[in-house]
């Protein structure tokens, strides 16, 4: 299976296509409902971002509690679709890709496109599988939303499909 | 206070919530994998030049890696899903019972927060719905449905109910002339808009009859059954059946890639409704299907 280190680089990303089976390796960002609410917010008033966003891979994803013998706890996609209204922003200001899982909305489809990135999906519900690709785990901004918060992640080994290529090719369509 | 029967009661909650999030139900497990036998002979039927080929390979994928997700939950006794969910629970209170209401509801309370603290579950459960949304940081409170029985023993029925399939649950609101099909058409078409939001494969209860808020319940209970059995009316068992049939027709398949099969299984519960109505709600369960059963009937004397 063709493994893919992060971040992304403009080639890495012309070569994939829908439906393609891959595995990353490397930093990504953690981040669903209020930390896209906050980010939008932030990049809406042009206050500075707690990371920036250059190429950078965001997982939808809020963990649960880490067991005393892991990194980090059962940890899989949460549904893309509710960020649907903030990742064309999002990708505007850097963003390369966006990990989720379930179908996106038109308007995500024509950001992925114009900007030339990635949309993938994860396995949903494989919350224990995902917890044992994960090799480092840190907070790294908006605490105190909890099992909400931004969080920088390092994996290895991490399956995802593409659902959506930078040619505008969706596996939902 | 906790009193001893308190105490018992607590950690048979607890127990039997830790190991519904970390395996599921024989039954559940039988329908997960005849879905990946289908669908494995589905694709090997398949040119890979043929449209459906590849939609069919990724569903195929996401059940393969469903069975390696149910292992490793099962070797790092982990959650299978961080959605832990929300506790939905239908309690049956026999006549022999010796906790109150509250003592119940409290020994529930303290089960949750046991198996939250103990099984690693995520806090899932905000104070208010609207503005903060604060956490409780404790995973509760729980949904409680009370029933009494002339049945003995206190039996628990609980759902851990993962929202991503919960947005996508639906009320309809059919004509009382709609009749079966009135009824398939539209669970098809509440399953059709959730699409590959909920996490499919699915599992759907249908609530049928009473009112808005009582079909919503009742579509709750049906998930509380073991799936694959059938309910007790063999028209109602028919009407699961044709429900069954007609979701997988639906080609929304695992993860929502358009593989052959969507639905693992289909349980409708009815009850009196009023003439001028016909009431259908549905709640929608990912395959991570997760209940907790059991009776509990001591420790207490009987006399």
């Amino acid at each position: 299976m063709r493994e893919i280190n992060l971040p992304l680089t403009r080639e890495t990303i012309a070569s994939l296509n829908a439906y393609d089976r891959i595995l990353l390796n490397g930093p990504i960002l953690v981040g669903r409902d209020q930390v896209h609410l906050r980010i939008s917010k932030l990049l809406k008033e042009g206050s500075p971002l707690p990371v920036s966003l250059e190429n950078e891979t965001i997982y939808y994803m809020g963990p649960a509690a880490t067991p005393k013998s892991m990194i980090i706890g059962s940890s899989g996609p949460t549904t893309a679709a509710r960020m649907d209204p903030f990742t064309p922003t999002l990708m505007d200001a850097g963003l390369a890709a966006s990990i989720g899982k379930g179908p996106r909305s038109e308007a995500v489809l024509e950001a992925v496109r114009t900007n030339k990135g990635l949309y993938l999906i994860a396995f949903g519900g494989c919350g224990a599988l995902y917890a044992t690709k994960v090799i480092a785990k840190e907070v790294i901004g908006f605490e105190d939303l909890g099992p909400e918060a931004l969080m920088r992640l390092e994996v290895r080994g991490f399956p995802v499909i593409v659902g959506i290529d930078s040619k505008g090719n969706s596996v939902f369509t | 206070m906790k009193n001893v029967r308190q105490v018992d009661l607590i950690a048979r909650i607890r127990d039997a919530l830790i190991d519904a999030s970390v395996h599921l139900e024989p039954s559940l497990m039988e329908k997960l994998d005849w879905m990946r036998r289908e669908t494995l002979q589905a694709v090997e039927a398949l040119a890979p030049e043929d449209a459906n080929y590849k939609p069919y390979k990724a569903s195929l994928e996401v059940l393969d890696m469903i069975q390696e997700n149910l292992r490793l939950a099962e070797s790092h006794r982990l959650p299978m899903c961080q959605d832990t969910g929300m506790v939905v629970a239908f309690i049956e209170i026999g006549p022999d019972v010796p906790l109150s209401m509250f003592a119940i509801e409290e020994a529930l309370h303290a089960g949750i927060a046991d198996a939250v603290k103990d099984g690693s579950f995520r806090n899932s459960v905000v104070v208010e719905p609207v503005f903060d949304r604060v956490n409780t940081g404790t995973n509760l409170p729980p949904i409680i449905h009370w029933f009494p029985t002339e049945k003995p023993g206190l039996t628990f029925s609980m759902l851990l109910k993962g929202f991503g399939s919960e947005n996508c649950s639906a009320l309809a609101m059919l004509n009382p002339t709609a009749g079966p099909e009135g009824v398939v058409t539209a669970v098809a078409e509440i399953v059709q808009k959730a699409g590959g939001k909920p996490c499919p494969p699915i599992v759907v209860g249908v609530g049928l009859g009473g009112t808005a808020e009582r079909a919503g319940l009742l579509s709750k209970r049906a998930l509380t059954r073991k799936v694959g059995d059938a309910h007790p009316d063999p028209r109602y068992a028919q009407l699961e059946q044709q429900i069954f049939d007609k979701l997988q027709t639906l080609e929304i398949g695992p993860g929502g890639f358009g593989g052959p099969l969507t639905a693992l299984g289909v349980a409708v519960e009815y009850e009196p409704t009023h003439i001028a109505g016909l009431p259908v709600a549905v709640s929608i369960s990912c395959w991570a299907d997760r209940k907790a059963t059991f009776v509990w009937e001591g420790p207490y004397a009987r006399n």
